[in-house]
């Protein structure tokens, strides 16, 4: 087995532009249930409206491509209003089924014959939308060190990735331990109670979900940018939740849980991953217990028990400590 | 495929009467032996074929079909004397079929203007498939007139197949609080159950889908409930938190299916291509009358458990106010398994109409749970009956929709009412406002 | 005993002994105000006028229609039909938080902490015009941090008084179910309120915390706040309240000083007689009755 490989493979993933996107989509995640206790299931909605966006109105309308950015951002927060104005005066399983199946209408009509011309049908768009973007690369090589590996453009990707990431961390740290952060931290405790003492809690939870929401589809943008295509089925349920693995990973309510649980995230996904496939093309695992391409799907079942045993076992996060995990028994 | 809408009632009525008796003696006696041409293709190739017919259904012959296929696979036909057509493949993969609107006689067109390509995929070789182009004067009205009343079948069936699923999910929510985000994973375990007994150990459908319900309900009802959710409840995991549990399960258990069973929509061996009754207004096949006619029946008992047993009435009693039950000597947990048995029954049956209808693939339960969930919510969560009437809105909504709007985007028309109800009525059609304190 | 009366048994001097009599100085009026469930007449009140600066007690057998007329005042919940107003102000389809803000705040039967915010952010939460609680605001720290500091000093304050300032830091879920009570209670005068509705403030409180509570109850009044609350335990009733009103089946039944309502005779034939048609609660309801007369006895 070739442990370098590895190693390369995982190091890059864990810093790598995967890590920056669902950081990102993570973060908003966190505005929504970790700190106001919404349950938004249609993040990868969020996502899709930023990706689609930005590919739709510089493929499509020849839009330039820094103005695409904030057309995806009003894109959003268009959303936003749409999924909270019926759903967030209602018991908060109706968000998630409202949100849920908003993110699923949004893929749907992407991947349509119908709006092929616009929105590129099933196969997505890909093209050159980002040239743009990658105009301003100063980095002529990519990295290539005996660890790390990255393309010029990914390195490019990453670096501005990370500081979107760092500035967004920043900027939540200040808003969640503001006055305006504990009115939503008490919403997710008691609304009602919220209600009483003169906070108008549907203003509060619809500004929490355009915040997070604009979060997600600036997580779009990196998504779709970085790899110059959208591709609808790329948004699909999946998406939003292995968002909220990455966010039970680190630790809801946390400001640096989304960048902790994303790299966790990824570093697992492809160690085990790479692992697997080492190990049973070189004959370490039977091929009649798992083909090399069934690798794909073993990683996505580890995926799923993972969340669960999570949320079983430490629902406050792998670093979160015991004493959140006995107020959250009693709440 | 040929209807004729000036038939009087009476001969209806006769057409179906005969329909359903040919359909259960077609059931009972006919194993293995196909009613369909279309599974009398050879196993190495699949034959797309199609009849195409005017306004009137009278067979249009010498219109130009063309298909493109995936290894630059290409051929060109024109419709014989009978309208038909067909073209042999010998590949898997996506092939679009055109129809040369130009060779159409005057007055005739498209219904849909833009279905005069047809995407298709053919997933396994030794399966036909049908293709249509409905066509028309376009003059609308008429047409979408005549397309309704299949459409109100099919979305009624499709209703009975979500609400057997709904009915489950509603009672295990009423009862314990989760909103189960697995439980599309138990329509396609007893799909997949089915496939399994009927092709693996020669099983005839009719041993093999009341085994693989019963496997189902043990499994996935009593088991999962005993081995996952009731020691849960025991910890005292929050609504939320186990929730987020049963979206790692679904997880699972999907990527599990995948692993064992293959990403490809796999057919039953028997019955697969079956055609169509025609029924006048309607055309249904044999298999989806009876299994229709049992998710009647099956619905009908679950009411009638909850209405007339002890451990229905129990049953709501616990979803009214599991402490003020316990209190007065309901055994909830009993209660609850139960529940979990029935609801896993029948979202096991609902899985299985599905597959004997159109297959079984992995993604059947997920693409399905959509709609479950948007049944419920309509009807109203915890709401038995609601749960019901929220399913056949949906599934008639589904249907009756792709008379506006394109077929692919179906689902969204559902999807998109719903959330119009919730703004109108957040309730949900028969769920009764949130009293507070 | 005696300093209760001194400061506001004078408002009452002229007020008739009869289900909505007039007040001196109201400072809550609700006229025909209604809500059914299903059929069912929950709460169905002619006239009640709450007079300003008093303690008022709302009492009444389970089922009564305490709660629920509470949750309709306030906004929580509907009315079928009927106007009420505050100071003046008509509350008709005015939603909660407004409510709160035009200085009438409530708390609840079922304590409402906010079990993962700690003691003392419970209570600045509270406080009125925020200027950090703004979304664009909360992004310039330096925009808030001086109204910040103050409100946890008023905070602090307050949490003395209450005795829970040793507990300032600790989650509120860590409270015992007494100390709950009062940190509502001491969580909604940050709202400064002129109106305070409590419901059952005193139930699940222990004796001990049961004296401190009713001595922060009657502070209120010297504050010249009014108070309004829904209680069963009569001893309380009697200890602190200016004025009783009594609620049976909806209606209000009888009104008047403490004294004149436990001779009442619909008062007690509501308690004792509610046994019929209410087969649900039978067990509190003969605790209230029993309560009743308890508070008879004295």
């Amino acid at each position: 087995m070739d442990f370098l490989f590895i190693a390369q493979q995982t190091l890059g993933a864990t810093i790598g532009v995967n890590t920056v996107i669902f950081a990102l989509a993570a973060i908003g995640l966190n505005m929504h249930f970790g700190y106001t206790g919404l349950l938004n299931f249609g993040q990868a909605g969020f996502l899709a409206v930023g990706a689609y966006s930005v590919a739709v109105s510089v493929e499509t309308y020849g839009v330039p491509l820094f103005i695409s950015f904030l057309i995806g951002i009003l894109n959003s927060v268009i959303f936003a209003l749409i999924l909270g104005i019926p759903t967030l005066r209602l018991r908060a399983d109706y968000l998630a089924i409202v949100t849920i199946a908003a993110a699923e209408i949004i893929r749907k009509v992407t991947r349509s014959a119908t709006f092929n011309d616009v929105l590129g049908g099933s196969d997505g768009i890909s093209g050159k939308f980002g040239k743009d973007f990658f105009d301003f690369n100063p980095f002529k090589s990519g990295l290539e060190t005996s660890i790390i590996r990255f393309s010029a453009n990914d390195l490019w990707v990453v670096i501005v990735g990370w500081t979107i990431v760092a500035i967004i961390t920043f900027l939540m740290w200040v808003m969640v331990n503001s006055p305006w952060g504990r009115v939503l931290k008490a919403i997710r405790e008691d609304e009602d109670a919220v209600r009483s003492l003169g906070k108008n809690v549907y203003l509060y939870k619809m500004q929490s979900l355009i915040i997070g929401g604009v979060i997600g589809s600036i997580a779009g943008f990196v998504y779709a940018l970085s790899r110059q295509s959208v591709q609808p089925d790329n948004y699909s349920t999946a998406l939003t939740f292995f968002t909220y693995t990455v966010l039970i990973l680190g630790g809801a309510a946390r400001v640096f849980s989304p960048i902790i649980g994303a790299m966790i995230f990824w570093f697992l996904i492809v160690f085990i991953e790479q692992m697997l496939r080492q190990a049973v093309t070189a004959g370490y695992i039977p091929e009649w217990l798992i083909g090399v391409n069934q690798v794909g799907q073993i990683r996505f079942m580890l995926m799923g028990l993972g969340l669960m045993l999570l949320m079983i076992f430490r629902p406050q996060g792998i670093f979160g400590d015991k004493k959140e995990l006995a107020l959250d028994a009693r709440a | 495929m040929i209807r004729q809408s000036s038939l009087n009632s009476v001969s209806i009525l006769k057409k179906v009467i005969y329909s359903l008796v040919l359909a259960i003696i077609a059931g009972i006696f006919s194993f293995g032996v196909s009613l369909s041409p279309a599974t009398a293709a050879q196993a190495d190739e699949a034959v797309l074929y199609g009849v195409v017919t005017d306004k009137d259904d009278l067979p249009l012959p010498g219109i130009g079909i063309s298909v493109i296929g995936p290894d630059g696979f290409e051929d060109q036909v024109l419709t014989d004397a009978e309208g038909a057509w067909r073209i042999v493949t010998k590949a898997t993969g996506v092939y679009e079929i055109s129809i040369d609107e130009n060779s159409l006689p005057k007055g005739q067109g498209l219904t849909n203007p833009e279905r005069a390509t047809v995407k298709v995929s053919v997933f396994m070789l030794g399966i036909d498939l049908a293709i249509q182009f409905p066509i028309g004067v376009g003059v609308v009205k008429a047409t979408r007139l005549e397309r309704a009343p299949q459409l109100a079948l099919d979305g009624l069936i499709l209703g009975l197949i979500i609400g057997l699923a709904a009915l489950g999910l509603n009672l295990i929510f009423g009862t314990t609080g989760l909103t189960n985000f697995a439980h599309g994973e138990i329509l396609t375990m007893g799909g997949i159950i089915t496939y399994y007994l009927s092709l693996n150990f020669g099983l005839s459908l009719i041993i093999a889908i009341p085994l693989a319900i019963l496997i189902t309900a043990a499994v996935a009802g009593w088991a999962q409930n005993q081995y996952l959710w009731k020691p849960l409840r025991r910890r005292g995991t929050g609504l939320i938190a186990m929730l987020v549990v049963s979206i790692g399960f679904a997880i699972f258990i999907r990527y599990f299916f995948l692993f064992i069973f293959g990403g490809g929509t796999k057919q039953l061996p028997q019955y697969a291509g079956q055609a169509g009754l025609d029924l006048g207004l309607v055309s249904i096949t044999p298999k989806s009358i009876i299994t229709t006619i049992f998710a009647i029946i099956f619905l009908i008992l679950a009411t009638l458990w909850l209405l007339k047993t002890k451990m229905g009435k129990a049953s709501r009693a616990v979803a009214d106010n599991p402490a003020l039950a316990s209190a007065s000597g309901i055994d909830v947990e009993k209660v609850i398994r139960s529940v979990w048995i029935l609801g896993a029954a029948l979202a096991a049956y609902a899985g299985i109409i599905l597959t004997t209808n159109q297959g079984v693939s992995f993604l059947m339960g997920q693409d399905t749970l959509l709609l479950i969930f948007a049944a419920v919510t309509l009807g109203g969560l915890g709401t038995a009956n609601g749960a019901l009437i929220g399913s056949l809105i949906i599934g008639l909504m589904v249907q009756l929709s792709t008379l506006f709007i394109p077929t692919e985007l179906k689902y969204v028309g559902a999807l998109v009412v719903l959330i119009l109800i919730l703004i109108i009525r957040p309730q949900g059609i028969l769920g009764k406002k949130d009293r507070i304190g | 005993m005696q300093e209760r009366n001194n400061n506001s048994a004078e408002f009452f001097l002229n007020v008739e002994l009869a289900p909505g009599s007039k007040k001196m100085d109201p400072i809550l009026i609700a006229d025909r105000v209604s809500r059914n469930f299903g059929g069912l007449t929950a709460v169905d009140v002619e006239h009640l006028e709450v007079q300003r600066g008093a303690i008022t007690a709302l009492i009444g057998p389970n089922g009564a229609g305490k709660t629920t007329f509470f949750n309709l005042l306030t906004g929580y919940d509907k009315p079928n039909h009927g106007e009420w107003s505050f100071n003046g102000k008509n509350l008709k389809d005015i939603p909660p938080y407004r409510v709160a803000k035009l200085g009438m705040v409530r708390t609840f039967q079922l304590t409402k902490a906010l079990y993962r915010l700690t003691v003392i952010q419970n209570m600045a939460l509270a406080a009125k015009d925020q200027k950090g609680e703004s979304l664009l605001r909360s992004l310039f720290p330096f925009t808030w941090r001086k109204q910040e500091t103050e409100i946890y000093l008023r905070s602090e304050e307050i949490l003395k008084k209450f005795k829970l300032i040793d507990k300032k830091d600790d989650f509120a879920a860590a409270l015992s179910g007494g100390q709950r009570k009062l940190l509502e209670l001491a969580r909604a005068l940050m709202v400064e309120p002129e109106l305070i509705m409590l419901d059952e403030p005193m139930a699940g409180v222990n004796p001990a915390l049961k004296q401190s509570l009713l001595e922060h109850i009657k502070d209120l009044r010297a504050q010249g706040k009014t108070v309004l609350f829904v209680e069963h335990d009569m001893d309380m009733v009697m200890e602190i309240s200016d004025w009783v009103v009594v609620m049976a089946q909806g209606k209000i039944i009888a009104e008047g000083p403490p004294k004149s309502i436990i001779n009442n005779q619909e008062v007690i034939t509501a308690y004792l007689g509610a046994h019929h048609d209410a087969e649900l609660d039978e067990n509190s309801e003969s605790m209230a009755s029993k309560n009743l007369k308890g508070g008879v006895n004295q």
